[in-house]
């Protein structure tokens, strides 16, 4: 009697749990092998084929020609067409919205061959004039940010290189460059440069960038954001017709419980996975390792500018011979190689006749004697929180880096910023040694070293070359090769100016990483592109 | 009574003042800034001042505050930075994400909590008061990300029982109305759908109803020893009263006022502070919401919906409030 009121709402609990858990049992009774509530409803469309991809983030937006990031293009990737797109598995361009392509003999006129059967998803022709009216888009406003970083747009100039882009015939363009640009096709094929339907973009205005039209192997759907975005294949795609029928965009922000829907199986692929986790995809008979080629580096860039120590180059040598690389690779957890370049082995112009240092301690610590550091000093190393692509355990990494160079009585004090801090903490010089990192936009060899290693880009406050490494010889070459069409000639330059920055030692190269993805067995023909995303019009799901 | 509840309201103004002050000086002291987090790390100096220029980022902090209370004031929360959406639109399908995850942790945490406290109060060093006081102690002490893994884990992978995360199953075509599924379910009679969403809120909800449930059965257990040694409570033992109704109409309503307290304030910080929950669970609620746009300099997003949620926090203080004069009628307000 006493006891009644309380066990009264213990059994209303009860009763509840046990509804819950009868309804449960009763979906996967229902489905034998689907098991599970999103499978279930994938079933319950027909027979639709919808492949669900996990990935950490969600698209900020799906306007092709504005985002940085790797998520908002793995989409735009799927919706739009640029004139040219990459083969399958490297950075070579072959035809896409354009079949064919010739230069004037001054490498400025470029003529385009565009393709005359390809409609928008919105049902309009693609002919000439949209790709007028995409390129004079891309000039009004700085947040197309790509069309600027690629073609050089000043506040000035929004045009940059790109001086006039005319329509010669209804399926002819021609684009005039005001100086020549060697990896001009190479940058058409990236997917910020997908053409939109110039019809939907004055349609939807400023709500354009969640309403995206394109020629693209699959039709945006819906964007339920922070959840999840649907595209469905494009049943007039010019080229290859999807295999799937519909691809969905799953947000799942937590890498070991993204890890865990692939288990349940209510996803079928995802990226972003915990190096941990590698070796139990690995051992689950239902699951499979897809990875990534490479085109990115890790490296640790080293304050040539800053007065002291790190202005000498024997110092930095030192350095370089202090670092055992192979133990940092460790850390990688075989997602990583060693660097020896700035440049990923994958890409043309890669010098691989250049050694890298040897780990020599003794050796380091001669050459520091030698240039007045016996008894070592002490400076900082900038890291960022977060693991990134190329850095699975930043911190650990740097720790790592701590103790190898104690050994050669250098006394290391680590930072740890955000990213966004830390961005900015090495721009503004801050540090002595910092980490960081890129990957490759265009596959051309010019977007790793232009950028990360010429004396142009050393401006304090904004600069990509955090080594603030100012070499009048490594510029030179890389400003003819930029000018230099022939493919050839480009590699002799920057295989000289390899030589150079390894003898400078500006950086410690540390990793190129190869991002591994993990999904169902079924799954085949996923194959990763170097750039990061992949249309998924070949892929197949059992 | 209404006279009280008018003063609260006009109270809001200065708060709301001292918040966004506050909200804006601490977002734009940290280093960084959104164009930076937009063009990432491959932007030149020129194309980053040319979208600083753009999105209006050099002016002085006066100007931008101004700016920005200016349309607060006509009720425009502003647009994100990065995506351009609207915050109103988002905001408006995102709390409701956030609430309903919020009321039914609450739910499952009061229910469960306050039954805990009150048997182990009235059981005092019984098996089930040591039980129940320990597993509360672990309650309070569980990081939040590994009790959610675990429950992925069990339920999902193991057993394959619960929906590992998410809101609701895609595909499922509930026509949203308030944005608050489980509520709009029921308005479109849509039972399937029902099922699908509130199997989706049990893990998240539980998890995150862990903390609370425990702070609220500790609460509940000393406020009702506490309550159970009073004279009166002897006197009406004496008189033969029945012993459920002494612990339930004599003493848990005047235990009550300090539990109703924790629960408030629990309510409360549930709102802004769910993020973890949510990011183990893919949940699509304000709280990441705003820990995002903090990482991507979103100030806009950051201002407005800080603001948003500190005016949910107040009102909820207030109806606490206005509930202790049902549990305690010698409190007047007036």
């Amino acid at each position: 009697m006493k006891k009644r009121n309380p066990f009264t709402l213990f059994g209303f609990l009860l009763i509840m749990l046990l509804v819950v858990s009868a309804c449960s049992s009763n979906t996967s009774s229902d489905d034998a092998d689907a098991g599970n509530d999103n499978a279930e409803a994938t079933e319950d469309n027909d027979s639709d084929k919808t492949l669900v991809f996990g990935r950490g983030s969600d698209s900020i937006t799906l306007d092709a020609a504005i985002p940085t990031d790797g998520e908002s293009i793995y989409v735009t990737n799927q919706i739009y067409d640029t004139l040219v797109r990459y083969e399958t598995e490297n950075t070579e361009v072959k035809p896409a919205l354009a079949t064919d392509w010739e230069v004037s003999d001054d490498n400025l006129e470029w003529t385009f061959q565009l393709r005359n059967d390809v409609t928008f998803h919105d049902g309009n022709d693609f002919t000439a004039e949209d790709v007028v009216f995409n390129f004079e888009r891309w000039t009004t406003s700085s947040e197309f940010f790509y069309y600027g970083y690629m073609f050089g747009a000043t506040e000035d100039n929004m045009k940059g290189i790109i001086d006039k882009v005319e329509a010669t015939d209804d399926y002819e363009v021609k684009i005039t460059l005001s100086e020549p640009n060697a990896p001009f096709l190479q940058t058409l094929a990236m997917p910020p440069f997908g053409i939109a339907s110039p019809e939907a973009v004055e349609e939807s205005g400023d709500d354009y960038f969640k309403n995206p039209v394109g020629t693209g192997p699959f039709v945006f759907e819906e964007w339920i954001p922070d959840d999840s975005i649907t595209v469905s294949k494009n049943e007039d795609y010019f080229g290859e017709v999807a295999k799937v029928d519909q691809v969905v965009f799953r947000v799942i922000p937590d890498n070991g419980a993204r890890f865990m829907e692939l288990q349940a199986g209510s996803i079928d692929l995802m990226n972003g996975l915990n190096p941990q986790d590698i070796q139990t995809a690995e051992s689950d008979e239902d699951l499979q390792i897809i990875r990534r080629p490479s085109m990115n580096v890790a490296y640790m860039a080293l304050n040539t500018d800053k007065e002291g120590p790190m202005s000498e180059k024997l110092v930095r040598q030192a350095i370089n011979l202090a670092i055992d690389k192979e133990q940092l690779i460790t850390l990688y957890e075989g997602i990583g190689k060693a660097a020896v370049n700035p440049i990923p082995p994958s890409l043309w112009g890669y010098n691989d006749e250049i050694k890298d240092y040897d780990y020599d301690v003794d050796e380091a610590k001669k050459l520091l004697a030698e240039a007045g550091y016996a008894d070592g000093f002490d400076i900082t190393l900038y890291t960022f929180a977060n693991p990134r692509d190329y850095m699975p355990q930043p911190k650990v990494t740097a720790q790592a880096i701590q103790e190898m160079l104690k050994e050669v009585n250098i006394n290391v004090e680590i930072v740890e910023n955000d990213w966004d801090s830390h961005l900015t903490a090495t721009e503004n010089a801050e540090h002595d040694m910092a980490f960081l990192g890129w990957t490759g936009d265009n596959g051309d060899p010019d977007n790793f070293f232009y950028v990360l290693l010429d004396k142009d880009n050393t401006k304090v406050g904004s600069a990509g070359n955090v080594a603030f490494y100012k070499s009048d010889a490594v510029h030179d070459l890389f400003k003819d090769a930029q000018m230099e069409m022939d493919q050839d000639k480009r590699t002799e330059y920057y295989m000289e100016a390899q030589e150079i920055i390894h003898d400078d030692a500006p950086w410690v190269p540390i990793a190129h990483t190869t991002p591994p993805l993990a999904g169902k067995k079924g799954i085949t023909d996923y194959l990763p592109h170097p750039t990061g995303s992949e249309p998924f019009n070949l892929v197949e799901i059992e | 009574m209404l006279k009280y509840i008018i003063r609260r309201l006009l109270m809001l103004v200065p708060v709301l003042i001292g918040v966004s002050i506050l909200t804006f000086s601490l977002i734009h002291l940290i280093p960084g800034d959104p164009a930076r987090s937009m063009l990432g790390e491959k932007a030149t100096e020129a194309q980053l001042e040319l979208l600083r220029a753009d999105l209006g980022l050099n002016d002085p902090y006066i100007v931008q505050y101004g700016r920005f209370l200016g349309d607060i004031l006509q009720g425009d929360l502003g647009q994100s930075i990065q995506s351009k959406e609207n915050i109103a639109y988002e905001i408006m399908h995102k709390l409701p994400a956030t609430i309903e995850l919020t009321i039914f942790a609450m739910i499952v945490a009061i229910i469960i909590g306050i039954v805990a406290g009150v048997i182990a109060a009235v059981k005092q060093y019984s098996w089930f008061d040591n039980i129940s006081m320990t597993g509360a102690l672990f309650g309070v002490s569980l990081p939040i990300f590994w009790l959610g893994l675990m429950m992925i884990w069990i339920f999902s992978v193991k057993f394959n029982v619960l929906p590992p995360s998410g809101r609701i199953t895609a595909g499922t075509g509930l026509q949203t109305i308030t944005n608050f599924y489980l509520l709009d379910s029921i308005l479109t009679l849509d039972w399937q759908a029902f099922k699908d969403v509130f199997l989706h809120l049990l893990m998240p909800g539980v998890a995150l109803g862990t903390i609370p449930m425990a702070i609220i059965a500790r609460m509940t257990r000393s406020s009702m020893l506490e309550v159970m040694r009073q004279d009166y409570i002897r006197t009406a033992d004496a008189k033969g009263l029945k012993k459920h109704l002494i612990v339930f109409q004599h003493a848990l309503k005047n235990a009550f006022l300090p539990v109703l307290t924790v629960i408030g304030l629990q309510f409360g910080l549930l709102l802004g502070g769910a993020v973890l929950t949510e990011t183990i669970f893919s949940w699509p609620g304000v709280g990441r919401y705003v820990y995002l746009a903090v990482l991507s300099r979103d100030y806009p997003i950051v201002q407005s919906t800080i603001l948003i949620i500190a005016i949910i926090f107040v009102l909820i203080n207030l109806v606490t409030d206005i509930l202790y004069k049902y549990f305690d009628p010698r409190i007047r307000y007036d």
